[in-house]
């Protein structure tokens, strides 16, 4: 079978079980007696195993199989979850992790995992260190007969009662199958068989039918009336083949009553439901489950475990691109529609257009929302990154994650992700101080970093914001003079926010610097580079003592940005907005030469006086004939150069194309354009111009 | 008995040139072209076809003839080759025939002025045709434009 078109489904829906698996264990850390996380972690772990194994990924579901047997113990109580747990099944997530990118790169997912699968499968044996930790729990859990396991209908619990009081044994029995049984139904009817020969199932969770269909994992549960003993019918199931444990608890009358109850008091007495986790298509089941996550910790994820069917597709990123495209090219005829209706002054048409121009207008505004995906695609693996890290650097750090609901084209969203892990390490790394510096300044031991998302105009800002040391500007100072960035003069007369912006100066961020000064700097131009290339800014607020805060301003989307569009003789031009700083006329005598270079002074200072048509060698143009001649003044950091051009034509929003694969990079050129008219317009860069 | 092909036909100057009509997207009439700076003269610029911005190749210029005026013949015969869309610039396009690969016969050392390794072979059609089938993988191979550069600079 070829199994070629599943991959990319395949690919996104173990993205998607893995996040949720990371995302579930990080929540699971926090509050380890919550066994409805277990479920929820085991339940992802089993279809990804499925998934794998359909697949053909051998070593991938053979690593989730240890997985899944760590948890199958952990979510019926055997096993209690303690760090040393967590670690291994950590590590597992990320040896699954590099498998699924091995595959999305067209690998066949094989990876050595016989050490971790060692270690899951000591941990499944109980040899670790703790494992008497952990026999305390199980026995306590067995001593406890789990009130909340499923509901029976009145006429069943009338049934069982009246058999108690009979004097007959009503039992509750578990039975899970050996996770390499074949033939689960076959086995399950063979237990069945077995009990209705010494007694009567009232009643089964899944339901007969179920089982029979095969319609349940390893394990099913029942309640059954006998004469015989629970520790009788225990060893009896035992007796069939390919069982593995089968827990038999008998019932009395309080703890019948108790089972009568509405689950969500059911659940909400008993921690660890773990009839729940025993037979999870039960939807009875699965819905005390739910109401008892919000009791247990209410903020935690009730979408992951509420399971409301998704209303959502997934389309391939260059469908969209297409819809753009013939969108650019609807807005461009209406252009000239506009243009007709208006020359030929007929009043139908001129209506027509302009419900047209509404239409499209929408039609726009849907297109750009489909690109727009939430930043916590991004954000969602910045938990487990910052918790591994604070582990390895012995520091406390709580991440608070704000607005991961907020909105962003997701061509931006594919490049910020970088970026952004360096600055959140940084803040990790130099930011916060070790627990011991912390409690000398008074703080508390646990340091926090706010990651935060929001909307403001055209833009999106996320700032991630830690209340650590600050930044020192003796110490900036101290290195960017050793550092040959700054003069001395220079340093004496810079403003603090000039002094913490020298972090992101290129000469600043190589190697050792950084442990001694406040640390500030790894690498800190290439994210400023990198967010500068994405249209965006990034600024620093620090207060010595009480903290840092880089704030990244982006812009919504990078396939339509608003430009000036120019005239260089009869060529036009498009140059970016967000480069700009602004426009003007100079006359020919403020012109100057210095050094064989034309300069001319803007604001007090002298910039580099660039010609456009010069430099793309336009035929039909030169300025220097001119008395007067504009130019648009342009910044790349701090900066700037002016532009020489004929016109300015206007402000315009455009639609960024790219000029195809064969052509050659043309420096200062970094895009086309459609305008109006039809005509194919390019997009200057200015950043190519000054170095 | 080799099988049937379809063959664009199109001219530069006096000659006829073939290219698979698999390889063609579509024939276009000249349309406005945007010069773009600082690249091979070759290349006159990029197009709008429909919303997809393509760069456009004067296909004498290419194969280093002279340049003509474009006339109401003129057409950009715009090809998708490894993934490449490209414009080609001739004279007239305005035939397609079917051609059986037996009738082409891989081309002679030198062919009017145009390098050899630019064809795939040269067929003749009835008694007095010669139809030059070009190699687009080779036509476009920049990097065989790069060496051609350097050695002229």
């Amino acid at each position: 079978m070829d199994m070629n078109q599943y991959l990319s489904m395949f690919i996104d829906e173990s993205n998607d079980h893995l996040q949720a698996l990371n995302e579930n264990m990080m929540s699971l850390e926090a509050s380890p007696e919550d066994l409805s996380i277990v479920q929820v972690i085991f339940r992802s772990a089993h279809t990804l195993k499925g998934m794998a194994a359909t697949m053909g990924f051998e070593d991938l579901a053979s690593l989730t199989h240890q997985m899944e047997n760590v948890l199958d113990l952990v979510r019926n109580e055997k096993l209690a979850m303690q760090d040393f747990i967590f670690d291994t099944l950590f590590k597992s997530l990320d040896a699954l992790e590099s498998m699924v990118q091995d595959i999305t790169g067209g690998g066949d997912g094989k990876a050595d995992v016989g050490a971790i699968v060692a270690s899951l499968q000591a941990i499944v044996r109980g040899e670790n260190p703790s494992a008497q930790g952990s026999a305390p729990a199980a026995n306590a859990a067995a001593a406890a007969p789990s009130e909340g396991r499923a509901l029976l209908d009145e006429f069943q619990l009338s049934v069982l009662k009246q058999s108690v009081q009979e004097g007959h044994q009503v039992l509750f029995i578990e039975v899970t199958l050996r996770s390499d049984c074949q033939l689960r139904a076959v086995r399950a009817y063979m237990v069945f068989e077995l009990l209705e020969r010494y007694g009567e199932v009232v009643k089964s969770f899944p339901s007969v039918q179920d089982i029979e269909q095969e319609k349940f994992e390893f394990s099913f549960s029942l309640y059954y009336i006998t004469q015989k003993t629970a520790e009788e019918i225990q060893s009896m199931i035992l007796g069939v083949s390919e069982v593995d444990t089968v827990t038999s608890v008998a019932l009395d009358q309080e703890s019948l009553e108790q089972v009568g109850q509405p689950a969500v008091a059911a659940a909400a007495e008993a921690p660890a439901p773990s009839a729940q986790a025993a037979h999870p298509e039960a939807p009875k089941a699965a819905s005390a489950q739910t109401s008892a996550v919000p009791k247990e910790e209410a903020k935690k994820a009730p979408a992951k475990t509420g399971g409301t069917p998704s209303r959502t597709i997934r389309v391939d990123i260059d469908r969209l691109d297409v819809l753009m495209n013939l969108l650019s090219e609807l807005l461009i005829d209406r252009v000239r529609l506009e243009q007709l209706a208006s020359d030929t002054q007929s009043t139908e048409l001129t209506e027509t257009v302009e419900h047209l121009s509404r239409v499209s207008g929408d039609l726009q505004n849907i297109v750009m929302k489909l690109r727009m995906v939430p930043v916590d695609t991004v954000f969602n693996r910045f938990p487990r990154m910052v918790r591994d890290l604070a582990k390895s650097l012995d520091k406390k750090v709580d991440l608070v994650i704000t607005g991961a609901e907020t909105e962003l084209d997701r061509t931006v969203v594919d490049e910020i992700g970088d970026p952004l892990v360096h600055l959140l390490r940084n803040a990790l790394d130099h930011g916060v101080e070790p627990i011991a510096d912390r409690i000398a300044s008074g703080k508390s031991e646990t340091g926090t970093i706010h990651l935060r998302a929001f909307h403001s105009g055209n833009h999106v800002f996320i700032e991630i914001q830690d209340d650590g040391a600050g930044i020192s500007r003796e110490r900036v100072l101290k290195s960017a003079l050793k550092k040959g960035v700054v003069t001395a003069d220079q340093a004496a007369s810079m403003s603090d926010s000039e002094v913490h912006q020298l972090l992101f100066a290129a000469g600043f961020s190589t190697a050792e610097v950084i442990s001694d000064i406040s640390g500030r700097g790894v690498g800190l131009d290439v994210v400023k580079a990198k967010i500068t290339s994405l249209g965006g800014n990034v600024t620093i607020y620090s207060t010595q003592g009480k903290g840092t805060n880089f704030s990244v301003q982006l812009p919504l989307t990078l396939s339509i940005i608003a430009a000036m569009l120019v005239r260089i003789g009869t060529e036009k031009y498009a140059i970016p907005l967000s480069s700009i700083v602004e426009t003007g006329i100079i006359k020919r005598a403020q012109i100057r030469n210095v050094h064989g270079s034309k300069m001319v002074e803007f604001r007090g200072s002298h910039i580099p006086l660039l010609s456009l048509g010069t430099i793309f060698a336009v035929p039909d143009y030169d300025e220097s004939t001119e008395d007067e001649t504009e130019i648009v003044v342009i910044r790349k950091g701090d900066k700037l150069a002016a532009l020489t051009v004929s016109d300015f034509i206007g402000q315009n929003e455009i639609v960024i194309k790219n000029l195809g694969k064969y052509l050659p990079e043309v420096q200062g050129i970094s895009g086309g354009t459609i305008l109006g008219d039809g005509q194919v317009a390019l997009i200057v860069d200015p950043n190519a111009f000054i170095k | 008995m080799a099988e049937d092909i379809k063959v664009i036909v199109f001219k530069l100057g006096t000659e006829e040139y073939g290219i698979e009509v698999d390889k063609v997207q579509t024939i276009e009439r000249m349309m406005p072209i945007t010069r773009v700076p600082k690249t091979y003269a070759f290349i006159k610029g990029v197009i709008n076809l429909r919303g997809v911005v393509i760069p456009v190749i004067d296909l004498r210029g290419r194969f280093g003839l002279d340049e003509s005026e474009h006339t109401d013949q003129t057409r950009v015969i715009i090809v998708n080759v490894n993934e490449m869309e490209v414009g080609f610039i001739v004279d007239s396009a305005n035939d397609v025939i079917d051609l059986n690969r037996d009738s082409i016969d891989t081309p002679p050392e030198v062919v009017g002025g145009i390098k050899a390794k630019y064809l795939d072979g040269v067929a003749k059609i009835g008694d007095d045709r010669l139809l030059i089938m070009l190699n687009l993988a080779e036509v476009l191979n920049k990097s065989e434009i790069v060496q051609l550069e350097s050695l002229e600079g």
